[in-house]
């Protein structure tokens, strides 16, 4: 797995699934930057980890849990107080289904 | 028909709401009914900067289901982010489980209905713990989104494709239903998107080994939603094969008006989620301690109060498994044993056709539809007694369903208590062989058949009301004297 590089396409694939439009020269430049990204995860690789279980996270605690309590209060205006478009308490989006 | 050359091959997704007051990873009300957007908190809104904290109790009903599904609880489990665009889900991913699960393996254990036969075993694949999105409503203009479900705790129950047929999955989501109301998991409504249900189906060529290519049904949620969509995926796939095509791998939706799957539109799913570990939330870990104490406080399982009922109570298969798909009835059943009932079968019975009747009849919950069980314990009682016939303890039944009055009440009320009495029998049955001279002479004459007529007039001379063992004895010792 030495020198990953993402190809073009990659590149596309992963800005459609970020919902994001990328000119030819931005697909360019994102393929060099991600490339490196992977070619420094190339370098993690270069450790010996088969001794090592998977880790999700360090820290030696486990998470931390709450009670079951209902601890906050309706209000609605401050939640959608940033919403572009609103029908009485709703969000309004554009309509999804074709 | 060439159905029977092909098998079906099922496995079902189920995703319920657990049971807690608060959201899985904040302090917001998870229950329903709440006006649009007023459970909500910058958590469960995906506002930067906040940070989820876990819900005790949700882990604990989840570990719950997994002991009663039999399954491996995982020492540590983790958090995944799965990530999709949609207005519901307002971080732009959700958080669930995926490589390393808090439940692997297990297996839940269908009812044998009829005597002698073995239980199936469903084999589950996992049961892990996710956050519910919010909820879409669509409009001619635009679409609509209330985010009170957003962050509601869920537990998805994965099966491995044990399941042969549409009413095997039937009996699979009624198992797992009761399971999960045994344990007070959830409170299993459909209605309210309490249980969801995803259907994974391929046909292959009976005695085949390998699997055919397989549909997934998404989003079935009810029951008979789930029967049905089987019913006609399975004759669709079959049709396919038969007239020599492939069935392609795709998702479908069901559409319950016209009563048949379609493909989804490839923009309606994306199948790229890019799991990863959730960065926010370390590893969960459970103590044995915990689960040694959840297990502790575990409350006996339909399939165990179903081996007890037909051991200790005598009760057939069929009997043992109407009354335990549902923790009330089953629960209603023991009340009424408990007021002294000899009867367990008589007892069994009425609870699956007096009770239930009363329950479908008036389409409510079995605690405002019929009377208390120890009501219905002590009309039984006064049938064991000889005191009511059992048709008179129906009426008094019915009644009591109305008013809400008691047993002893009602049956006064209603004059239905049988006249055991031997003086006042034996006085009806004087008046029926004086009035029938004719016949008398003809049954003494040897027309046996006679005697039930008799005994027909001497109800009718008593309104119904005598106790038929008695009036069986006299009359015969009269008519033979």
């Amino acid at each position: 797995m030495a020198d990953s590089k993402i190809s073009v396409e990659q590149v596309r694939h992963v800005a459609r699934l970020a919902r994001l439009e990328l000119s030819a020269a931005d697909e360019i430049a994102l393929q060099a930057n991600l490339s490196e990204i992977l070619q420094y995860i190339d370098q993690l690789n270069r450790l010996d980890t088969s001794a090592v279980a998977p880790t999700a996270q360090v820290g030696e605690t486990g998470t931390p849990m709450r009670e079951d309590v209902i601890a906050n209060r309706p209000d609605p205006e401050a939640m959608l107080a940033n919403a572009p478009a609103r029908a009485g308490n709703l969000f309004k989006v554009p309509r999804i289904i074709e | 028909m060439s159905d029977s050359a092909y098998e079906a091959i099922i496995g079902l997704e189920v995703h319920t709401h657990l049971m807690t007051r608060s959201k899985l990873f904040c302090g917001c009300s998870a229950g329903f009914g709440a006006g649009p957007n007023e459970n909500v908190c910058p958590v469960c809104m995906g506002m930067p900067g906040v940070l989820p904290v876990l819900n005790r109790h949700a882990v604990e009903l989840a570990i719950r289901a997994g002991l009663a599904a039999h399954c491996e609880i995982a020492p540590e489990s983790i958090f995944a982010r799965k990530s999709y665009f949609y207005p519901d889900l307002p971080k732009g991913y959700q958080i669930s489980q995926y490589e390393l699960p808090l439940c692997k393996g297990g297996y839940i254990e269908l009812p044998a209905h009829s005597e002698g036969a073995e239980p199936r075993r469903i084999r589950l694949t996992r049961i892990h713990m996710e956050e519910d999105a919010g909820k879409n409503i669509h409009e001619s203009d635009a679409s609509l989104v209330d985010f009170n479900r957003s962050g509601v705790p869920l537990v998805e129950i994965v099966s491995e494709p044990d399941i042969r047929s549409a009413d095997e999955a039937g009996a699979y989501l009624r198992e797992l239903r009761s399971i999960l109301r045994y344990i007070e998991a959830t409170d299993g409504k459909m209605e309210e998107g309490g249980l969801r249900c995803d259907v994974n189906v391929s046909v292959r060529k009976r005695g085949a080994s390998e699997f055919g290519v397989k549909t997934e049904i998404k989003n079935l949620n009810s029951f008979r939603f789930v029967e049905k969509a089987i019913e006609h995926e399975v004759a669709r796939q079959i049709e396919i094969l038969e007239s020599g095509g492939r069935v392609a791998q795709e998702t479908h939706l069901w559409d319950p008006v016209r009563e048949v799957t379609r493909p989804m539109r490839s923009k309606e799913f994306a199948n790229d989620y890019r799991y990863f570990p959730e960065p926010d939330l370390p590893p969960l870990r459970v103590s044995p301690d915990m689960v040694e104490a959840i297990k502790a406080s575990m409350p006996e399982l339909p399939a165990d109060q179903r081996a007890r009922f037909v051991r200790d109570l005598g009760l057939t298969a069929y009997e043992a498994a109407v009354l335990t798909q549902d923790r009330d009835l089953a629960a209603y059943f023991e009340t009424m044993l408990a007021t002294g009932l000899k009867n367990h079968r008589t007892a069994a019975n009425w609870v699956m056709t007096e009770v239930l009747r009363a329950v479908n009849e008036t389409a409510r919950p079995l605690a405002d539809a019929a009377p208390l069980a120890i009501e219905s314990g002590q009309l039984l009682k006064l049938v064991e007694t000889g005191a009511i016939s059992l048709n008179a303890a129906k009426t008094a039944f019915a009644a009591m369903c109305k008013s809400g009055k008691g047993a002893g009440a009602t049956v006064a009320e209603l004059g239905l208590a049988q006249v055991s009495d031997e003086g006042a029998i034996a006085a009806a049955c004087d008046k029926v062989i004086a009035a029938e001279a004719a016949k008398v002479a003809e049954y003494r004459g040897g027309r046996d058949k006679l005697f039930g007529f008799f005994v027909g007039q001497v109800m009718k001379a008593m309104g119904g009301k005598g106790n038929p063992k008695v009036v069986n004895e006299i009359l015969k010792r009269k008519l033979n004297a």
